[in-house]
């Protein structure tokens, strides 16, 4: 057997602080949220759909929640359906949002797959997206134009994996001239925790938000859905949410959820402004590693926590794995259910996978949470510099000579 | 040591762990994900990798699961049907632990600093007189897999770890329910992982190859029937081929893919003298003296046939057996084993079947077939 200290390569321990730099795929409950939903998981547990007085106090915290989060998200009160999450908003726009399964869907190449494979299964189609993820409007316009009436337009206002933003007004209008009638649907669950969704998403007459995203709980989200915009409801039921979402109310989590969005909605332009410094002088010291490049230009509209790159002679899976090994948490793209890394539909539809050139090459997103540190960046270019380094030396096969 | 356990998610790599603990290693368990598609049985699905992940939380060890998808289409899929189309008859087994378990997650765990593999294979590696590691069967012999093996005995076995192999897969199943794991009575995986029970052999290749007709003839010429897809016939093959009945009982003897033909004839006609090897990979690297006696078996759970070696080269070699033999199809694994001084029974080497013919010259023109 070969000694547990003849490896050739040094292992790194956790030896540092851990930094988490995965902050797409989940936050922290924030401490407003975790304090304003205590009361709705102790004594104050009524069903608001209750007519007694445990079920009004639940109902009043719902409709103050619900007020909170329509002024926050630029809609009123009852234009908002609490649903159980991101998916949960976009598959319901999508499927509840066109006016008859005859009517076209159309959405990016670059959506999340809660949209992407909704459109997929009603027999839609998407379209190309730029260098940098934005939306080509002109084959917008083109896929628009083509016979048959559109029901429904989704395009994402932030990409979940490299974090490039939409112009949605841009959008907007080449629906309302190519396919006026259609809705416009935007997957707003990453701009949520980064944009004031009351200037950028209002040309969107739906909505999709999720608590977890920006410090709220995990399980709650939102669709915002402006008055006009027909929906039919995806689960039949008790008539909850208007008749448009039927479930037992989540109370605590829609408390949470509208604590997080206000606690954050307070400190927005100085977080944005602080972290996306960060962000950039993390770019651009790890693109000082050589083979390392930022994946999008720096000068692209994105969002202000994320920075995607692509590595050189690198796997993303090993990479990843010692990144954790040395307490450093990122991800190769999306969060995947199996936990293995999966081919990234985003890097394929920019052109920026090892497909479209065959150059092997590994993906690494890092996302900055609101509370990053310039400690956490200097500790990330670090650990990462000397992993790729790692990770480039000659591997040990079990046979040398093995063929093929 | 830090070791890398593969873990399919079925009972063996799962107590292959607890072993490996109690052994005091630091041990992480890996669900290698191969197959993309649809699985009845495979170490690669969604509930496969649950079990896997259960089992591993169970033995208080951290589970991950790596993405080895593209390297099993490339070294597994791709020459499955690669080889059904040049008409031989490909062990998907054989190739997969030659290049994704024992190659592409070697090199991952050595990369990732681990000091060692560890897989739930039954078999054994074992140390021969000179120091020299050997891939053994494993004690339970209805269980063994050092057949599928064969094409790692001759790597750096020092960093492979089998611990299953020393354990009948009675007290294998005795120790996971011992340990509460829920893969105590889960049954054993037999097919090809990447090939479902309702789809079937024929519509996988269907998909990614051109099947084709041909006429099926005796061994006299004469035509007695078709088949739709010669690529799918097998050497030694009896059934399936829609041959009416009759007091003889028929057998497939030669199959040329390129001729469209299929030729039947009696069971005499199937044996052989012997087989010659291709892609040969000896046990250290050292290939055997000819002359020497081997116990040789040619499928996964084969009887054994008394053997001599003939010749033996770098990565050909020549069998002959004791006495004739029914003849392997082409591209079937043969391994050659030996048994050591404390009679413990290990690969001395193996390969593929060059051809049917039964000749272990590989020419076949010079010698008449027994019963010819």
């Amino acid at each position: 057997m070969i000694p547990a200290d003849d490896t050739t390569r040094p292992r790194p321990g956790p030896d540092g602080p851990v930094v988490d730099l995965d902050r797409a795929a989940t936050t922290p409950l924030r401490a407003e949220a975790r304090a304003a939903m205590a009361p709705f998981l102790a004594g104050r547990y009524g069903n608001p759909s209750s007519a007694h007085a445990l079920g009004r106090d639940a109902m009043r915290a719902v409709d103050e929640a619900r007020e909170q989060l329509a002024d926050l998200l630029g809609c009123a009160p009852s234009e908002l359906v609490f649903t159980s999450g991101g998916t949960e908003a976009d598959v319901h726009a999508v499927t509840g949002g066109i006016p008859t399964r005859a009517d076209r869907v159309v959405c990016s190449a670059v959506e999340h797959p809660a949209v992407l494979a909704t459109v997929t299964a009603l027999g839609g189609s998407t379209v190309a997206v730029h260098r940098d993820g934005r939306i080509d409007l002109d084959a917008l316009a083109a896929e628009l134009s083509l016979p048959g009436k559109v029901g429904l337009v989704s395009v994402m206002a932030a990409n979940n994996e490299i974090g490039t933003l939409n112009d949605l007004a841009e959008v907007a209008a080449v629906v309302a001239e190519h396919a006026p009638g259609a809705a416009l649907h935007t997957d707003a669950v990453q701009a949520a925790a980064w944009l004031d969704l009351r200037r950028v998403a209002t040309p969107a007459a739906l909505v999709s938000v999720s608590a977890h995203k920006f410090g709220g709980p995990r399980g709650v989200g939102a669709l915002v859905v402006r008055s006009g915009t027909p929906l039919r409801a995806l689960l039949p039921g008790g008539g909850q949410e208007l008749g448009r979402r039927s479930g037992t109310t989540h109370v605590a989590g829609i408390v949470g959820m509208a604590a997080a969005l206000s606690a954050l909605d307070r400190e927005r332009d100085e977080v944005v402004r602080r972290v996306s410094g960060l962000r950039d002088r993390l770019e651009s010291e790890l693109g000082g590693v050589p083979g390392v490049v930022p994946t999008v230009a720096s000068s692209t509209p994105r969002l202000a926590g994320t920075a995607h790159l692509l590595i050189d002679d690198v796997d993303s899976e090993p990479l990843l794995f010692l990144l954790d090994d040395a307490g450093v948490r990122a991800s190769a793209g999306s969060a995947c259910a199996s936990g293995a890394a999966a081919a990234s539909h985003v890097l394929a539809a920019i052109g920026a996978d090892a497909a479209s050139d065959g150059r092997r090459r590994g993906a690494l997103r890092l996302t900055l949470g609101h509370d990053a540190t310039d400690g956490q960046v200097d500790r990330a270019v670090e650990v990462i510099a000397a992993t790729v380094e790692r990770l480039r030396a000659p591997v040990r096969r079990l046979t040398p000579d093995r063929e093929g | 040591m830090r070791v890398l356990a593969a873990m399919s998610g079925g009972v063996d790599s799962s107590v292959a762990v607890a072993l490996l603990q109690e052994r005091g290693h630091d041990v992480v368990g890996v669900t290698m994900r191969l197959w993309g598609g649809p699985s009845d049985t495979g170490c690669c699905s969604a509930t496969e990798v649950a079990d896997a992940r259960r089992a591993a939380a169970r033995l208080g060890v951290e589970h991950h699961v790596f993405d080895f998808s593209e390297e099993f289409d490339r070294h597994v899929v791709d020459p499955y049907v690669a080889d059904h189309a040049a008409g031989r008859t490909p062990n998907p087994c054989v190739e997969c632990n030659r290049h994704l378990k024992f190659d592409a997650l070697v090199q991952r765990a050595d990369v990732l600093g681990f000091d060692a593999v560890a897989t739930g294979h039954h078999a054994r590696i074992v140390r021969d007189a000179d120091g020299r590691h050997l891939v053994a069967r494993g004690v339970d012999v209805a269980k063994d897999q050092s057949y599928v093996l064969h094409p790692i005995v001759d790597s750096d076995l020092g960093r492979v770890l089998m611990p299953v192999g020393e354990m009948t897969k009675d007290r294998v199943r005795a120790r996971a329910a011992a340990l509460g794991l829920r893969t105590a009575t889960k049954p054993d995986s037999q097919d090809v992982c990447f090939i479902t029970r309702a789809e079937g052999r024929a519509a996988f290749l269907a998909e990614r190859m051109a099947l084709h007709p041909a006429e099926i003839r005796d061994v006299d010429g004469r035509t007695v029937g078709r088949t739709d897809a010669v690529e799918l016939v097998t050497i030694g093959q009896r059934r399936g081929l829609g041959l009416a009945g009759g007091a003889d009982r028929r057998f497939v003897l030669d199959v040329d893919v390129a001729a469209r033909t299929v030729t039947v004839g009696p069971p005499e006609r199937l044996v052989g003298d012997g087989v010659a090897l291709e892609r040969v990979r000896w046990a250290g690297g050292r290939p055997l003296a000819p002359g020497t006696e081997v116990s040789v078996q040619c499928s996964a759970h084969g009887e054994v046939r008394p053997a001599t070696v003939e010749t033996a080269g770098g990565t050909s070699a020549t069998i002959r057996w004791r006495s004739p033999q029914r003849r392997v199809a082409p591209g079937q694994s043969v391994v050659l084993f030996g048994a050591t001084a404390n009679g413990v029974e290990v690969v001395l080497g193996g390969g593929t079947s060059a051809s049917g013919d039964g000749d272990p010259s590989g020419l076949r023109e010079s010698q008449q077939l027994p019963g010819s």
